[in-house]
């Protein structure tokens, strides 16, 4: 049996987080009750002519430069003809043979170090409306509509078959998803349908240059659905080939509850939209200043900051590339390290504890009460040996909970550290005489004990004496 | 060269259902219409440019601001059944 390999590309849709439609002024707010965030325009009423939203187009031009892209001087919209209801004009209006952008790259992290994802195109097209079906969709006879959604901006970023795994498509969606949330165009909620991704899957015998018949798998709404659909499919390919079969080329959609992919066989030809220049509206002529206006607007990307964090502040790559993950932590991270001077020591409390109990309690680091003042007081009652780390942590959570600073905390709780001598003595004298077998361990020579007996100490301290002038203590009575 | 068969995948695509006369018509109409571009087609075109759209204007934009929406009466008011808050049309899988 050869071995076989994974040919992947991914065709991802973002919802642009404008007020008003692609072509019409109808609102974009999400929910609302069915048919209310509708007009003429977006209904596809005879007589009405559409005309492009300016925050869209700089919307897809923001996204493009952010992907590296080559923006087009020249654009155009085109109707891509189907009969399906959940467009009311029977054709979605989008761009065809001359998409706003072409030609860009994103980086992924592999086991053999950063690989660049080609993108193929960027083009603004409008969002279709929703078929909700009562009971199930097999069940009932009918369709019913709710246009709301139709003529929502949106952007399709289409990249090269150029990913080789399930693994490198999830980190190629996260990646997309991070640099997108960066530049602030869309809020990138998959639950809610503003990030879409298809995949185009084939699989070919390893050495192989060409590529194998495709499926294209459809609706998937997580990245868990991406990696568990894609990694089905690769079973299902190489099933198929090695049982003498042969791969169809057809759309596929993911069943989330079976966990297969299941063939969408349509009776008419799918493919033949019949592209057509949209007569209502005019092309697009993208003047170099307006380019380089985005351009100059752009925030720092990801990948340029995450370089400097390691540069700048030391940081272990690790580090770097968790803490640029978002805009929002890679910020706070950099308000902190303004008014702290240990990079390293922020960057180990942001990505342990902080984010552990942001994690806990559901919040993003934006809603957190803790303020880099905050933080960098702690860190230094720390350095200065007022608290031990363990009482830190006690004082980190309480933060988090109340907003209250450090300091506060510290005293009125009184947790500051012991680290007087004389104070510590008597304990240590006293945990000695409670605890012989232990302390004839030791003088055995067995290590191990020495740590039972620190616990002892720290036990009788509340946590609050020095560890390290414990150990000494301990070590010089023993 | 359009023959009775691309007549028929057209119609399919354009939901037409077409009596075998008409059929024979639109392949006969169709082809003199193709046949008169094939005359077009003599022109010499090589430094114009392929036209995009029929007027000389670009960049018509509109700003992002939301405008009224109409009644959801109005809305459905044209569609030949609804339920509820709803367009209604035969289910197509
Ligand atoms: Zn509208």
């Amino acid at each position: 049996m050869p071995q076989y390999e994974t040919v992947i590309g991914l065709e991802v849709h973002v919802e642009l987080k404008t007020r008003a439609k692609i072509f019409c002024d109808s609102t974009t707010e999400f929910g609302g009750a069915p048919n209310t965030h509708v007009c003429p325009v977006c209904l596809g009423l005879p007589g009405v002519l559409p005309v492009v939203n300016k925050k869209v187009v700089e919307y897809a031009i923001r996204a493009a430069l952010a992907l590296n892209c080559k923006i087009a001087r020249f654009s155009k919209f085109d109707r891509k003809n189907y009969y399906y209801p959940d467009m009311p004009k029977n054709y979605q209006i989008s761009q065809h043979d001359l998409p706003i952008a072409k030609h860009g790259y994103l980086k992924i992290d592999t086991e053999n170090g950063a690989k660049k994802i080609g993108i193929t195109r960027l083009h603004m097209e409008e969002d279709s409306g929703k078929l909700v079906h009562q009971g199930t969709i097999t069940a009932s006879p009918f369709s019913l509509v709710d246009y709301n959604r139709a003529g929502v901006p949106l952007i399709e970023v289409v990249s090269e078959p150029d990913l080789r795994s399930p693994e490198e498509a999830r980190q190629y969606m996260e990646k997309l998803r991070a640099i997108i949330l960066y530049t602030g165009i869309s809020d990138c909620k998959m639950e809610e349908g503003s990030l879409r991704c298809d995949a185009n899957i084939s699989v070919r015998p390893v050495g192989t240059d060409g590529f194998g018949t495709k499926a294209e798998i459809k609706n998937l709404n997580s990245f868990k659905a991406l990696q568990r659909s894609l990694n089905f499919e690769i079973e299902r390919q190489i099933k198929t080939l090695e049982a003498g079969g042969r791969i169809i080329q057809e759309t596929r959609t993911w069943d989330e509850g079976k966990g297969e992919t299941l063939s969408l066989r349509s009776k008419e030809h799918a493919h033949d939209y019949r592209y057509l220049p949209d007569p209502d509206l005019v092309p697009l002529l993208i003047d170099r200043q307006w380019v380089e206006d985005i351009c100059g607007s752009l925030p720092e990307l990801p990948d340029h900051r995450r370089e400097r964090y390691i540069k700048e502040y030391g940081l272990p790559d690790y580090d770097a590339a968790i803490l640029t993950n978002t805009k929002e932590l890679a910020d706070y991270f950099e308000d902190c390290v303004k008014v702290c001077p240990n990079p390293k020591a922020v960057s180990n409390w942001i990505m342990g504890d902080f984010t552990r109990l942001l994690n806990l309690h559901g919040l993003e680091i934006t809603e957190c009460k803790i303020t880099p003042q905050n933080l960098a007081s702690l860190l230094g009652l720390i350095e200065q040996g007022t608290i031990s780390g363990k009482i830190a942590k006690t004082v980190f959570a309480e933060m988090f909970a109340g907003g209250t600073d450090a300091e506060t905390i510290v005293k009125e709780k009184g947790l500051v550290q012991i680290s007087d001598k004389g104070a510590v003595i008597a304990i240590v004298e006293e945990v000695l005489v409670t605890n012989p077998g232990p302390v004839a361990d030791f003088r055995a020579g067995r290590e191990r004990a020495l740590g039972f007996l620190v616990g002892r100490v720290m036990k009788a301290t509340q946590g609050k004496a020095n560890p390290e002038l414990v150990n000494k203590l301990l070590r010089e009575k023993l | 060269m359009i023959t009775k068969k691309d007549i028929e995948h057209v119609a399919l695509l354009s939901r037409l259902e077409l009596t075998g006369p008409e059929k024979d018509m639109y392949t006969r109409q169709l082809n003199d219409i193709l046949n008169h571009f094939q005359f077009l087609a003599r022109l010499d075109t090589e430094n114009v440019q392929p036209t995009a759209h029929v007027l000389p204007l670009q960049n018509v934009f509109r700003e992002d601001w939301v405008g009224r929406h109409i009644s959801r009466e109005d809305a459905l008011a044209n569609c030949p059944d609804r339920e509820e808050n709803y367009f209604k049309v035969p289910k197509i899988v």
